[in-house]
């Protein structure tokens, strides 16, 4: 083109400080992006918990040693946010396969269906948590 | 025309699939846990010491190892560019995930 304007330099939003602080994601958003990071949290985890399920079964020491353990305050914090992992992939998970159902996906009831995947996994860890201690 | 190595839709079906197998048993092993008696070391060996629970542990398992290589795959996919750097963990992630199904078969048949 004779006449091509001058390309302004775009501005980029994809800095850690952007990412952070200035995009801010939708509800739905929050419950795709925390699926992923609940996943690999997930996936990271099981040698951890093969290894307490291994000791657990192995013998009777190994099964109170193991729930002596779980009960020290660390690994109890660990395993509460393994529990909230599990709960959230699941919800979200159900959402997901709805989706892919085409059912849910107008703006209003993925809202709704977001705030409760983060309600119902955070009531389910709770009541969990307060089932295991 | 055709593009791509075709594994897509494959993957994705397999995504959904295992998923629901891997719910199915979490309800499951969650009844059976909280309908039975208080948790001690026989209760919990005997959990595991029947033939079906063992074998809905396996196909639990399995259903893991496939459902998080789709995942972490896609994870890697997204954010890991240079491709040595990606073929490097996608290696990694696999045999880490023979060593989880290995592992587990062995806790379940000791």
């Amino acid at each position: 083109m004779a006449n091509a304007t001058i390309r302004k330099p775009r501005p980029k939003y994809l800095s850690l400080g952007a990412l952070l602080f200035e995009i801010r994601l939708p509800l739905a958003g929050w419950v795709s992006i925390l699926h992923r990071i609940s996943g690999l949290l997930l996936f990271l985890a099981v040698v951890w918990l093969l290894f307490m399920l291994d000791r657990s079964l192995a013998s009777e020491e190994g099964f109170e040693a193991m729930r002596r353990y779980a009960g020290l305050p660390p690994v109890k914090l660990a395993l509460l946010a393994l529990i909230w992992a599990y709960c959230h992939h699941f919800c979200a998970g159900i959402r997901f396969l709805f989706l892919d159902l085409d059912k849910g996906v107008d703006l209003a009831s993925a809202r709704l269906t977001s705030a409760l995947v983060i309600a119902a996994s955070l009531a389910l860890t709770a009541w969990l948590g307060v089932l295991l201690w | 025309m055709v593009v791509g190595a075709h594994y897509g839709l494959r993957d994705w079906l397999a995504q959904r699939i295992t998923a629901a197998i891997m719910a199915v048993y979490t309800v499951i092993l969650l009844v059976v846990l909280i309908g039975g008696a208080p948790i001690s070391y026989a209760v919990w060996k005997d959990v595991f010491a029947q033939g079906w629970m063992r074998v809905a542990t396996l196909l639990f398992a399995a259903s893991l190892a496939w459902h998080a290589w789709v995942g972490m795959r896609d994870i890697l996919m997204d954010y890991v560019k240079p491709a040595g750097a990606r073929l490097t963990l996608e290696v990694a992630v696999l045999l880490v995930i023979a060593g989880y199904l290995g592992w587990s078969i062995q806790i379940l048949w000791r």
